[in-house]
């Protein structure tokens, strides 16, 4: 290695070209994967227009027609209205991430203000431990534990009877589907508020103190105001990753492909809600029919372009903490 | 005179001494007793997480699960145990770091080192972001498209119409480098600008190439936190299940695929730890809790270690801090 160093086949001319073109495999891979799903999953956007994201009919028992459409390529079937899985996965991330972001924004603050040294010492490994968990591990707990106690004990025979008609109610539902997606994406948060709290100066905190403001008011008024853009970028970032979670919610949040209507008040909660990314690995099996195929692409495609504006949103928002040299990196 | 008398001794400041909250207005008050109820709930979630899992998986887990093959049957007590699911988490662990360092210890290296043109390293940057958020479903079913081009054929089982299955753990360890990439980025980035530009300077005072700069000094330092990106990334490679599902093809044992001896498994399927839980979950074909749960905590116990080992790593790389 010392030879082939100093013989001058790695000159840093070739070196920072190598390296250089290396850096930029990603934006080929980025490029090739915006192209390939896009160009796969064409025809289903195509033959539906925008009744695609509309609603209408019964989508399960449109991906079954598309699923069992005729080999003959003149007759696929393509017809689909995914609303209820475009509203189940704007719900379903919408709720977690709004009680997340709450409950990361108060654990961040108790993390670094007020939290005595042995707790703090406790809450960190827990916040690394639960940002670790595998999403499976998530939803076995919820599938095994949650789901039967809500089916069983909270959802009530009448409840049951009362919504027979139109969907089963078993447990899998948006409430245990929202609560264990809040469970996920609060660690992702909670990381990147501390980050930001610790990075504000200070000298800020203690000025204010020195004005005779107690504790949780220079904290609320001064730091978490100055870490306003990465309470952004967190809520962008956990939206993203709520989005794209898909074994836990194809686990827990039920296989049918309804959509939970919010005026029926409490009944709301327990309906099922299958989003997106889960009836992608729900319908895993039915890939190689090419129609379907292509049906399951198009989901994959809005979920790209939607996790690639959030990326880039997460990133802007990122922007001035760096300015005001906040950002921990 | 009185006013040039020497101030009164300031009491010295305790870091997170306790302000007393008997003068604070209801409100603030209300306010730090949620923050504490948020503090304790998190605890509580995790200690119950971590709780039943250890419970459930004393109860479950028995050595011989752990040593013998998935077999299908209906009968639960003959369906043996995840030995090939366990190999297969290790096999594609090692495969996507394998795949991932490379690419992202230089892509790191660039951008600390070089980042010319500044427009290029800076649509780097954002590209490393955007993979990190692109959910791992999406990337599963980039890697089907992809993979199922006649031009990778060789990377896994060619039916007999010449259609290309595009399953296997090659294929699969690809996208899992993608998923592992931007964690080693960014844990190599973080080490590489720790180490201060003088010992950049010194180096080529001694007269050595930027290239060679890089190759004995800056990499070596580095080392820690490569390490670190690394285990961050196994950790997230072993718990994925999306990509398991759609491009391992998820089956019970490891079913070997064509080419030479040894390159038979990595062009083979298989299946991990997360997909045998998924599969045992009441949402699965299998439906065996109690193997869901024993599976289950295996795999919790190898992602806490690989977390417990970015520890270890972080507090021996503080050790070997670079002069003042």
């Amino acid at each position: 290695m010392r030879r082939m160093l100093s013989a001058g086949t790695w000159t840093d001319q070739r070196v920072e070209r190598l390296l250089g073109a290396l850096a930029c495999t990603v934006l080929a891979l980025i490029a090739a994967m915006v192209v390939f799903v896009f160009a796969k999953a064409w025809p289903s956007f195509a033959h539906n227009g925008l009744a695609w994201f509309g609603g209408g009919g019964n989508v399960d028992r449109q991906l079954a027609a598309i699923f069992d459409s005729p080999s003959n390529p003149q007759d696929y079937v393509y017809t689909l209205h995914a609303w209820p899985m475009l509203y189940a996965t704007a719900l379903l991330s919408g709720i977690a991430v709004i009680c997340g972001l709450v409950f990361a924004l108060l654990c961040a603050v108790f993390i670094v203000e007020f939290a005595p040294e042995p707790m703090r010492r406790v809450l960190e490994p827990a916040v690394r431990l639960l940002a670790a968990v595998p999403s499976v591990v998530y939803g076995l707990i919820g599938i095994l534990v949650l789901v039967p106690l809500v089916g069983n004990h909270v959802v009530s025979e009448s409840m049951k009877r009362s919504v027979a008609y139109v969907v089963q109610l078993d447990g899998t539902s948006l409430l245990v589907g929202a609560a264990v997606l809040t469970v996920m994406v609060t660690p992702i948060m909670i990381a990147i508020v501390v980050d930001a709290l610790r990075a504000v100066p200070r000298g800020w905190t203690e000025g204010a103190a020195a004005l005779g403001v107690n504790r949780w008011r220079a904290t609320w008024t001064i730091s978490v105001r100055a870490a306003r853009p990465a309470i952004v970028a967190a809520a962008v970032l956990a939206t993203a990753r709520a989005l794209g979670e898909a074994i836990m919610l194809a686990m827990v949040a039920g296989s049918v492909g309804f959509a939970p209507n919010p005026l029926d008040g409490l009944l709301f909660w327990f309906e099922p809600a299958r989003p997106l990314a889960a009836t992608i690995v729900d319908n895993a099996e039915g890939l190689s029919v090419v129609p379907f195929g292509q049906t399951i692409y198009a989901f994959a495609a809005v979920l790209l372009v939607s996790s690639l504006f959030l990326s880039l949103a997460g990133w802007a928002a990122k922007r001035p903490l760096k300015r005001y040299g906040l950002a921990a990196r | 005179m009185t006013a040039l008398r020497a101030p009164a001794p300031v009491p010295p400041v305790r870091h997170g001494a306790v302000e007393s909250t008997a003068s604070w207005s209801r409100l603030d008050r209300i306010g730090l007793a949620l923050c504490w109820a948020a503090g304790l709930a998190l605890c509580a979630i995790c200690a119950a997480i971590l709780l039943f899992m250890l419970f459930k998986g004393m109860q479950f887990l028995r050595p011989a699960l752990l040593l013998s093959h998935p077999l299908p049957d209906l009968d639960q007590s003959r369906t043996g145990g995840f030995l090939d699911p366990l190999i297969g988490t290790v096999v594609l662990t090692v495969l996507g770091i394998a795949f991932a360092l490379p690419i992202g210890v230089a892509t790191a290296v660039w951008l600390t080192e070089y980042g010319r043109p500044s427009w290029l390293a800076r649509a780097v940057e954002s590209g490393i972001e955007i993979v990190a958020g692109t959910p791992s479903i999406v990337l599963a079913i980039f890697g089907l498209i992809i993979f199922q081009e006649h031009v990778f054929g060789f990377l896994s089982f060619t039916a007999q119409g010449g259609s290309v299955f595009g399953r296997s753990f090659l294929t699969a360890g690809a996208m899992m480098a993608l998923l592992a990439m931007p964690l080693v980025v960014g844990a190599t980035r973080e080490a590489l600008n720790a180490i201060p530009a003088h010992v950049r300077e010194a180096s080529y005072a001694l007269g050595a190439s930027k290239a060679r700069t890089i190759r004995r000094v800056l990499l070596p330092g580095a080392r820690g936190g490569i390490a670190t990106g690394a285990t961050l990334g196994m950790g997230r490679i072993a718990g994925d299940t999306a990509i398991v599902v759609i491009l391992l093809g998820a089956s019970l044992q490891m079913q070997h695929g064509d080419g030479p001896p040894g390159y038979r498994i990595l062009s083979g399927t298989g299946s991990t730890l997360t997909t045998y839980v998924y599969n045992n979950s009441p949402a699965g074909e299998g439906n065996a809790p109690d193997k869901a749960y024993a599976a289950a905590f295996v795999l919790l116990v190898i992602v806490i270690l690989l977390n417990f080992a970015v520890g270890a790593i972080g507090g021996s790389e503080r050790r070997v801090a670079w002069g003042r």
